[in-house]
């Protein structure tokens, strides 16, 4: 069902979100001068586009897997000009949900100065001929809404749509999202004509949770790794070639970014700057409201 | 069922909510749209009640979001509300206090369901600028009741002044029945152009207001608004074409007589429309109301009043 449209043919972008509500709390001493891209997307959102974006491995093992995460990395490419399609942001004082929470710069350990980024979003293209021209959008950052980690998969609009105009106004993209936490499961996002007499289109969801269909819970994240480590079964850690491969992505936008002074800064408990929203504008596309 | 959280934050309230999906099968991501009602802790049951029954017909996730005082220390109290107790809705109630009270935005943002519209519903005391307030902002639809304020013809100027599209009023939506009858009465012959028109309605029913410049804009001649006693609705719209006039008469509130010109009156069934109907049809577009834009911005100030009651105009 799902490996027919899992091209260029049919998704219009991918958007990938890791949120946090939570500041950095006591460790300033590691996170300042680290920063959210180093933190989060070199390893973690770099990972989740390369399992979305792979090829079927021929096998489970632990080196298919890995080969075929490695050629999808290596084929990533960042745009040309960085300027636009790279934010960085830090989160200012704000109210979140229910506290008023002091901004990164207040936080103990932190200097006045620090241009550490704890928001970072960032636009990426894939050379294969599976996504050549489908942006994948990246983002991450502390503070924000709610806590959620998202895959999703937008796909284009119908090229025609039978319906007239005020009946679609409603319609958004068709999608699906896999979320990857809290509440782990898949939805899918469609249009729904509204009962009545009148013709309009509105987006429903139809949804899959691990926790519904299945009572057995999943093993916490680090426990399965720790069983991997233990059992010698290592497919889902990454091996230095994939680590060195994400560092070449994401060397050139560290490297822009120190030549640009400060981040914008962000109200806590928001979703992010206002030039993250900007830079999807411009593409014509919003990110989704996780 | 309802679960009560005292003193608690919004990331337990999350957590609590996957909780009680895993548990009792309890499913808000199947809901279209979030339902935000904010209100004072006087009317907070009633909405509640209101909203349940409205969401019989759309299914959403409901938020009230009660401010208390304003004073002493920060608290939020939540209360959740699934299965038999929410109608087909899930329902949380957060209960802010303290500073906290004026950034009710902050403890909607993580409840909110994914990817879906926000509607914010105030069931009494709008802000001055509706759009451009916080949870306003954060809704693609903004109803306000014009009927709840103390004054609701200056509270129509005051929407007309801040309209942005999206924002919509249940007065307006009380009046979609009159509406209908009276294009269908001008849908019969004989076809005469209306020379005018008058609408007769309680001296506190915006209702009657947006009504009378509906029919202002809509057949572009003189409409005069008088003024009945306060509590009374519309009670009468009067169409006069060459050939004669054509009334809705509705005295009671219930029944209304339709008597085209030269014709035996017709009794219609038109009760006052209650809060939840309103509603659920509200929650049925959830596009702009173009025609309602129109009516606010343009059509009220082309009413004449009579000079009975000074009554101030834009």
């Amino acid at each position: 069902m799902f490996e027919p449209i899992w091209n260029a043919n049919y998704v219009d972008h991918v958007q990938i979100t890791m949120a946090e509500d939570i500041g950095i709390g006591g460790r300033a001493g590691y996170y300042d001068g680290i920063g959210a891209a180093r933190d989060v997307i070199q390893n973690h959102l770099l990972q989740l586009l390369a399992l979305t974006a792979m090829e079927e491995p021929v096998s489970f093992q632990a080196h298919d897997l890995r080969a075929e995460k490695e050629k999808v990395l290596s084929a990533v490419r960042l745009p040309d000009d960085l300027a636009t399609s790279t934010v960085r942001g830090q989160y200012a004082q704000g109210w979140q949900g229910g506290e008023q929470v002091g901004g990164y710069l207040d936080e103990e350990g932190i200097k006045e100065t620090s241009t550490t980024e704890t928001y970072a979003a960032l636009k990426v293209g894939i050379d294969t001929r599976r996504w050549a021209g489908v942006p994948f959008y990246l983002r991450t950052g502390k503070r924000l809404g709610k806590r959620v980690t998202e895959i999703a998969v937008v796909f284009k609009r119908a090229p025609h749509l039978p319906f007239d105009q005020t009946a679609t106004e409603e319609l958004g993209q068709n999608a699906i999202v896999i979320r990857v936490q809290p509440d782990e499961g898949v939805t899918m996002r469609f249009g729904s004509k509204v009962p009545g007499n009148a013709m309009e289109v509105r987006d429903v969801t139809m949804d899959f949770g691990y926790g519904s269909s299945f009572t057995e819970s999943s093993p916490e994240a680090y426990e399965r790794l720790i069983l991997d480590v233990m059992l010698g079964d290592p497919p889902l850690f990454p091996r230095h070639e994939e680590v060195e491969l994400a560092w070449q992505i994401l060397d050139p936008v560290e490297a822009f970014w120190a030549t640009q002074g400060r981040p914008d800064s962000y109200p806590a408990g928001g979703w992010g700057p206002e030039c993250a929203d900007a830079m999807m504008r411009r593409d014509g596309r919003t990110w989704r409201k996780p | 069922m309802i679960v009560d959280l005292p003193g608690t934050t919004t990331a337990a309230v999350n957590k609590y909510l996957v909780k009680l999906r895993h548990d009792i099968g309890a499913m808000t991501l199947g809901r279209v749209l979030t339902l935000v009602i904010v209100v004072d802790g006087a009317g907070a049951e009633s909405a509640i009640e209101t909203a349940n029954d409205a969401s019989r017909q759309h299914p959403c996730s409901i938020i009230a979001l009660i401010s208390g005082k304003k004073t002493g220390a920060n608290r939020l109290d939540a209360q959740i509300r699934v299965g038999g107790d929410a109608g087909a809705s899930e329902v949380v109630i957060l209960r802010l206090q303290g500073a906290l009270a004026g950034h009710g935005d902050s403890v909607l943002v993580p409840l909110l369901l994914p990817d879906s519209p926000v509607v914010a519903w105030w069931p009494g005391q709008a802000p001055l600028d509706v759009s451009g307030s916080a949870i306003g902002q954060m809704a693609q639809r903004r109803i306000t009741d014009a009927a709840e304020a103390s004054s609701p013809r200056a509270e129509l100027t005051r929407r007309a002044e801040t309209y942005q599209p999206g924002d919509t009023d249940l007065a307006w939506t009380r009046i979609t029945l009159w509406r209908g009858l009276l294009a269908a009465a001008l849908d019969q012959p004989p076809y005469e152009p209306v020379l005018k028109a008058a609408v007769a309605g309680a001296s506190d029913s915006p209702s009657a207001d947006l009504m009378a410049g509906w029919l202002a804009l809509a057949l572009q001649c003189p409409v005069t608004r008088t003024r009945t006693r306060a509590g009374t609705g519309m009670t009468s719209v009067r169409l006069t074409r060459p050939g004669g006039n054509t009334d809705i008469l509705r005295p009671d509130g219930a029944v209304a007589t339709l008597s085209p010109p030269g014709e035996q009156g017709r009794r219609i069934s038109l009760d006052r429309r209650t809060t939840a109907e309103c509603l659920a049809d509200e929650l049925h577009r959830l596009d702009p109301d173009e025609t309602y834009a129109t009516t606010l911005t343009q059509g009220l100030a082309m009413v004449e009043t009579p000079t009975r009651k000074k009554e101030s105009t834009p």
